[in-house]
């Protein structure tokens, strides 16, 4: 508890103190006699004591021109419970009042605690050689290519590269992996994850500004202000019902009692209304049940940049992915060589020559299968035409490497036919005659056929996987993870076409979500209602082009990430229907005469306090795949 | 320009909105939002006229919610 909050539990305890004495006095009908005078006076001075800043906001508020907020109702029906000589209902109103408040600024401080604990990733400082001695700094003030030491227990501060030391590195803060990774010299290291056993030194790669550990607070820090349409929804709404609570508290105290001539009941049935008036509870509690959602996902490692996209991410029933990277490893293996007229190490050697240019994967396990073999000529002139491949001129030749089309184009004589085979094909020229084609297969990853079923179940989403791959490589990898519908042989554009097509036919009031690794597919990340990038840790592109950020390479992350976003959909709801029915509940059971203050101050406070509580399971969400 | 500042004692979730649309509503103000989660607020406004949207930004602060600082780095 805060010094305020302590402050005024105590000021509580002494007006229900004062309260209670006052219950001891005689009760009489002449309000004026000596002992009602010695009543008013103890429960005024309880009141007092429990509301004096509510009274005293009310004002103050009034000369700011702030009409209808939470201190002027309760101070008009409090006042108005006195005025009608409802001492004790009055001043008990106005304690439980602040008892609710207190509850709910206490509930409402730890929830918002214990939600940035977890996304506390901060480091709090970096141990930098400087001059031979190890000095203790903020991790902005290290320079590029500083050695920092990290010791056991410690959260490395930036990015860079081991160059002494092994050690077990805890990454579970940024992906929600609790595995370990083990990093030795040479190995990168990302700012973020905790040093578990040795002592490491670091060579400082990137700044603290630019390292992934400032990317994700930033991230995470922003992420609250892309406002969910229930909670734009839910303030335009409090604008309204306010006003028209009073209007009907009002008209409540003034019109029935001309037939009936009983003022007393009837105002008192009009200052109930006023203490349910406040929208407090359906404000506190979306965008805190929002915010319990997105703090739950980033303890699972799915960094969501807004209550927005996990309100959109809990509507969507079209899924469409990526292939490379998102449903398979990414991690392309040289299966076959099929040369023609030359020997299997030449056509390797040329097709790795010319892809060395490319960071593509295929063109990575291609030069990575042809190191094995020995050196790899230098190529000149290389040029990356994507969705195409590569032309280079290499010991001489006019080599190209590419796709079929590629293919189509450059080759002159006509002893060109394509091959079929569920890998992938990289064929090649030599100035302009083919000479051969190496297949490069890819590997889908365990669990992408087990999450596409969850999703089915989960949301009965369509699912459409989009590659520039052959017809035959894709349909294979949709047939083993159980895709839905194919696109194959896209060029990059055709994937935003493809994208934009979907989106057109997508089920009325349903959201389409894209599923990429952020490499090349940025433009269809943004076009979805909802961009979901994965294995993004370490890819700054991925980061700023997603919505929502998987940071580890786990599609399971993805039926988690819908059913959080379902679960806080679901909280959201019901904290909606709960408050507002209540409270229609306690103003229609006032009208009737059937519900009192008590009941009204429940609506009020008490039922922010059962909302708070329910919008923080929100948070807890177990894996399953 | 975009700036977030941090804010102390910001008590009530009503009030935050409050302070939002009146922020939004300044002259100068594209954009304005005020957090209650995060005790935070961030506004974006032209260049030109920063500084005076930020003092602005802080008397309709003060309006709604007296007892709320708003930390000026």
């Amino acid at each position: 508890m805060t010094r305020r909050q302590k402050r005024n539990l105590v000021r509580i305890i002494i007006a229900a103190v004062i309260f209670a004495a006052g219950l001891f006095i005689p009760h009489t009908e002449e309000r004026f006699s000596a002992w009602g005078i010695v009543r008013l006076c103890v429960f005024a001075a309880s009141y007092l004591t429990a509301g004096w800043d509510v009274l005293w906001k009310a004002v103050r508020n009034i000369a700011h021109g702030q009409i209808f907020d939470e201190n002027f109702l309760m101070a008009i029906a409090s006042i108005g419970a006195m005025i009608i000589g409802e001492y004790s209902e009055g001043s008990a109103v106005m304690i439980f009042y602040q008892v609710g408040e207190l509850f709910q600024s206490v509930a409402v401080g730890k929830s918002r605690k214990s939600i940035s604990d977890m996304m506390d990733i901060n480091p709090e400082y970096a141990n930098v050689e400087r001059g031979g001695e190890v000095e203790q700094v903020e991790p902005d003030e290290v320079e590029l290519d500083e050695i920092i030491v990290v010791k056991p227990g410690e959260r490395v501060p930036l990015d860079g590269i081991v160059i002494s030391g092994a050690s077990g590195l805890n990454t579970s803060a940024l992906t929600g992996e609790s595995a370990l990774r083990d990093v030795c010299e040479g190995d990168e290291v990302i700012s973020g994850s905790v040093n578990t056993s040795g002592l490491l030194k670091i060579r400082v790669t990137k700044k603290y500004s630019d390292s992934t550990v400032a990317k994700i607070l930033e991230l995470v820090e922003n992420s609250s202000e892309n406002k969910a349409r229930t909670e734009n929804f839910i303030t335009r709404f409090a604008r309204v019902y306010t006003p028209i609570v009073v209007i009907s508290a009002v008209l409540l105290a003034v019109i029935p009692p001309l037939f009936d001539k009983n003022w007393g009941g009837w105002i008192y049935k009009a200052l109930t209304f006023l203490v349910v008036s406040c929208p407090c509870a359906l404000v506190i509690s979306v965008p805190l049940s929002f915010f319990g959602g997105i703090g739950g996902a980033s303890r699972h490692g799915i960094m969501v940049k807004g209550a927005n996209y996990l309100e959109a991410l809990a509507k969507a029933q079209t899924f469409v992915f990526d292939k490379t990277g998102t449903l398979t490893k990414g991690t392309f293996e040289v299966a076959e060589k099929k040369p023609a007229g030359i020997s299997d190490n030449e056509l390797l050697s040329y097709c790795a020559a010319a892809e060395q240019i490319s960071n593509h994967p295929i063109a990575l396990s291609i030069v990575r299968a042809a190191r094995e073999n020995g050196e790899i000529p230098k190529a000149e002139n290389a040029e990356e035409i994507a969705g195409f491949g590569v032309k280079a001129e290499v010991s001489g030749k006019k080599i190209a490497v590419g796709n079929a089309r590629l293919m189509e184009e450059v080759i002159t004589d006509e002893q060109f036919s394509e091959i079929e085979t569920a890998g992938t094909v990289v064929y090649c020229a030599a100035d302009g005659k083919f000479c051969g084609a190496v297949t490069v297969c890819d590997v889908v990853k365990e669990n992408s056929a087990e999450a596409l079923s969850e999703l089915k179940r989960l949301c009965s989403a369509k699912t459409v996987m989009l590659t520039g791959d052959r017809k035959a490589a894709a349909e294979e990898v949709a047939r083993s993870v159980g895709i839905d519908e194919v696109r194959s042989q896209l060029l990059p554009d055709g994937k935003v076409q493809a994208v934009e097509e979907l989106y057109s036919k997508k089920p009325a009031k349903t959201a389409l979500a894209y599923v990429g690794d952020g490499m090349n597919d940025a433009p269809s990340l943004a076009r979805a209602d909802v961009g979901i990038a994965m294995g993004a840790l370490g890819s700054d592109a991925a980061i700023e082009a997603a919505d929502i950020v998987l940071m580890n390479d786990n599609i399971g992350s993805l039926p988690l990430a819908v059913r959080i976003a379902r679960k806080t959909r679901r909280i959201v709801t019901e904290n909606i229907v709960f408050a507002l029915g209540v409270k229609i509940a306690v103003l229609v059971l006032t009208a009737f005469g059937f519900a009192n203050m008590w009941a009204a101050v429940f609506a009020d406070v008490g039922v922010s306090v059962i909302a708070i509580i329910n919008a923080m399971r929100a948070m807890n969400i177990k894996k399953t795949v | 320009m975009k700036k977030t500042f941090k804010l102390i004692d910001l008590d009530c979730a009503n009030c935050a909105a409050k302070m939002e649309t009146a922020i939004k509503k300044l002259d100068g103000v594209k954009d304005a939002s005020v957090n209650f989660m995060t005790q935070k607020m961030t506004i974006e406004a032209d260049d030109a006229c920063f500084d005076d949207v930020v003092k602005k930004a802080v008397e309709c602060c003060k309006k709604v919610e007296p007892d709320c600082q708003v930390v000026i780095k």
